[in-house]
């Protein structure tokens, strides 16, 4: 094969695997969005956050209980920390975000970049800004795979695999089950889907709990690709903000499928001209700002 | 689902309207008194203050009153303000420090190219309203710390340093401490008489409308995306006049000032000082710029603080300092 198409190949790879995280994060952004109408800051916070819990129960959690031989590995993290991500979403949503929704949607956003303030100022306090390696990645997906283009990291393919499989298993859920069609139902009309006698407080509360948690299996899925560092979520908040855009939060789908389209964007732009690929994706957002502002899947108002 | 058409901040609650039967003398009293309390601190604080603390705490609450004028009185939150505050630095740091123009000049460039900036982004993000117009700019706001970070001319992750002070009209030396201060105060002053006059002006009054109800002022028959446009670019020149200024008094540009959360720490001073109010934001910026110096001990438990002071403000404290001693003196914070 080609040299250049196989160079190609190979950035798209390593970009899609980017795209993993764009399109999980910007997937919990705009389940949240569509039922409660604020905009999570706090999601790249809750993506280091359980980066670093799968990081405290491989490595530390043993250490402070004092039981030496206790590490929690990959396989448990994976089922784990979204699960302890999304109750922490949960008191977020009852002790703090409640009380904001008969004000105007900014102050959601303000509240939760307050929130993202406090977690990665406490990450920063106990762990080392630097990052730190997670050691636990499993045996069994150690070692690369030869896709006959390129040699590529077992993990990286298997991170790629399994997060289609989780975007396609919630797009299932709400478009296909009955869960589902009451959220939508929800996003579209919460009085009438109250005057049904459907809980929606508490269906507001679980869904921002999916939604953190997409946000804490995500952090976990990065932690063995990335070095885990409290600032992680930072820098990649504002990208999946700007995919956000580019997508439009109209449709789930629309989220997965801009969230990998970008990440592989991103990869092919470092072939072309490296010191863009930081800021394509922004570039393109002023595109689709200018052609059609209300994003490539939004509905045009 | 649901749209995002709704003007930002449009429950009127937080603002002026909810304060019932505002007292005008009353009113008129205490807005002398603090205008007379503002320019007695801007002229005596260094005499009992460190000058260059001062001095730090007028370019910032220049900036928060720039800020305020698009989230106080146009409803726009824009969360890459710190584009024109970090891109204005730079810009004049380079024009005084290699093309060599004197201080005055520099600063006067460096708020021409934040008016530019600002014009561009603002054009781009008003094309969307209320939270999306908050992660546009926020996006943006990030191509320029990029640049920032990769352009030969910024000296990446050191900054722009070693910008000469200058000197005023070729007479006055802004070496001297008390020069260099007295400067700055008046680019303080000047800047707050503008947005004064600016909010109380007809185009103010428009502005405001816009914030209470848009799709009412677009149906008066105002151009509402020229009259955003216009209080957005305003408001990136004042930024970056305030941004200059600080870059000259430290004599250096770094890369904070174009971070994102420098974008952040402008708007807690706004909020907790009072969006929407006229000395508000110099309020909260005192406050905050203050926490920071005294905290600066804690390392990084500051950002745990700011945080939290942001949680409890949106929780709890929407009207902010002066907006909440406005309520309870029922009188006017405009």
């Amino acid at each position: 094969m080609d040299v250049m198409i196989k160079l190609i190949l190979a950035q798209g790879m390593l970009g899609l695997n980017n795209g993993v995280f764009y399109a999980m994060l910007s997937l919990g952004l705009a389940i949240i969005f569509g039922l409660l109408n604020v905009i999570n800051f706090a999601h790249g916070a809750l993506y280091m956050t359980g980066a670093f819990l799968a990081l405290i129960l491989y490595s530390y959690l043993g250490v402070w209980l004092g039981l030496e031989w206790l590490h929690i590995g990959f396989w448990p993290a994976l089922v784990l920390v979204p699960l302890l991500v999304g109750c922490f979403g949960m008191l977020l949503e009852r002790l703090l975000l409640r009380w904001l929704y008969k004000h105007d949607p900014i102050y959601g956003l303000l509240l939760t970049f307050g929130v993202a303030l406090v977690l990665q100022g406490l990450f920063v306090n106990f762990f080392s800004v630097s990052g730190t390696p997670y050691p636990a990645q499993p045996d069994e997906l150690r070692g690369v795979v030869n896709l006959g283009f390129m040699i590529f990291p077992k993990y990286r393919l298997f991170a790629i695999v399994f997060s289609i499989f989780v975007c396609l298993a919630v797009w299932l859920v709400i478009e296909r089950t009955r869960i589902g069609a009451m959220l939508r139902a929800g996003t579209e009309n919460p009085d009438l889907v109250k005057a049904f006698g459907i809980n929606v407080p508490l269906m507001v509360t679980l869904t921002f709990g999916v939604g953190t948690g997409l946000a804490g299996l995500a952090g976990v899925l990065a932690a063995p690709i990335y070095s885990v560092s409290p600032l992680m979520g930072a820098d990649l908040i504002i990208v999946v903000f700007a995919v956000v855009v580019i997508g439009g939060m109209g449709s789930i789908m629309g989220a997965v499928v801009s969230g990998f389209a970008l990440g592989l964007v991103e990869g092919l732009t470092k072939v072309i001209y490296a010191p863009a690929a930081s800021t394509v994706i922004f570039l393109l957002m002023v595109v689709v700002l200018l052609l059609r502002p209300a994003g490539l899947f939004g509905r045009q108002g | 689902m649901s749209d995002m058409s709704k003007p930002a901040l449009a429950e009127a609650g937080e603002f002026e309207e909810a304060v019932p039967h505002q007292n005008l003398s009353r009113t008129r009293f205490v807005q002398v008194l603090l205008w007379i309390g503002l320019v007695g601190f801007v002229l005596t604080a260094p005499f009992y203050l460190y000058p260059v603390f001062v001095m730090q705490l007028l370019c910032f609450a220049l900036f928060a009153c720039a800020f305020n004028l698009l989230i106080g009185f146009t409803g726009l939150l824009s969360f890459g303000h710190a584009a024109f505050f970090g891109g204005a630095a730079y810009v004049a740091g380079h024009v005084i420090k290699v093309w060599g123009l004197p201080p005055l000049a520099g600063i006067l460039v460096g708020g021409l190219s934040a008016a530019v900036l600002g014009y561009v982004i603002g054009a781009l993000a008003i094309r969307r309203q209320g939270i999306y117009f908050a992660m546009i700019t926020l996006a943006l706001a990030q191509i320029v710390y990029f640049f920032a970070l990769q352009f030969p001319f910024t000296g990446g992750e050191n900054g722009l340093q070693g910008i000469p002070r200058g000197n005023l009209f070729g007479l006055v030396d802004l070496n001297q401490p008390l020069a260099m201060y007295y400067f700055v105060a008046a680019v303080f002053m000047i800047g707050f008489l503008v947005i004064y006059r600016t909010i109380h002006s007809p185009f103010g009054q428009v502005l405001q409308a816009i914030r209470e109800n848009e799709p009412r002022a677009l149906s008066l028959g105002y151009n509402v995306d020229r009259f955003k446009l216009m209080a957005f670019v305003l408001s990136a020149t004042l930024a970056g006049v305030a941004g200059a200024t600080k870059a000259v008094v430290f004599q250096f540009a770094s890369l904070t000032d174009a971070h994102w959360q420098t974008s952040g720490e402008v708007t807690l001073m706004t909020l907790l000082g009072g969006m929407g109010t006229i000395f508000g934001p110099v309020v909260g910026a005192i406050t905050v710029v203050a926490l920071q110096h005294e905290l600066s001990g804690i390392g990084s438990w500051v950002q745990v603080v700011i945080g939290a002071i942001f949680i409890v403000c949106v929780l709890v404290f929407r009207r902010g300092i002066v907006g909440e001693i406005a309520r309870l003196l029922r009188i006017s914070s405009v």
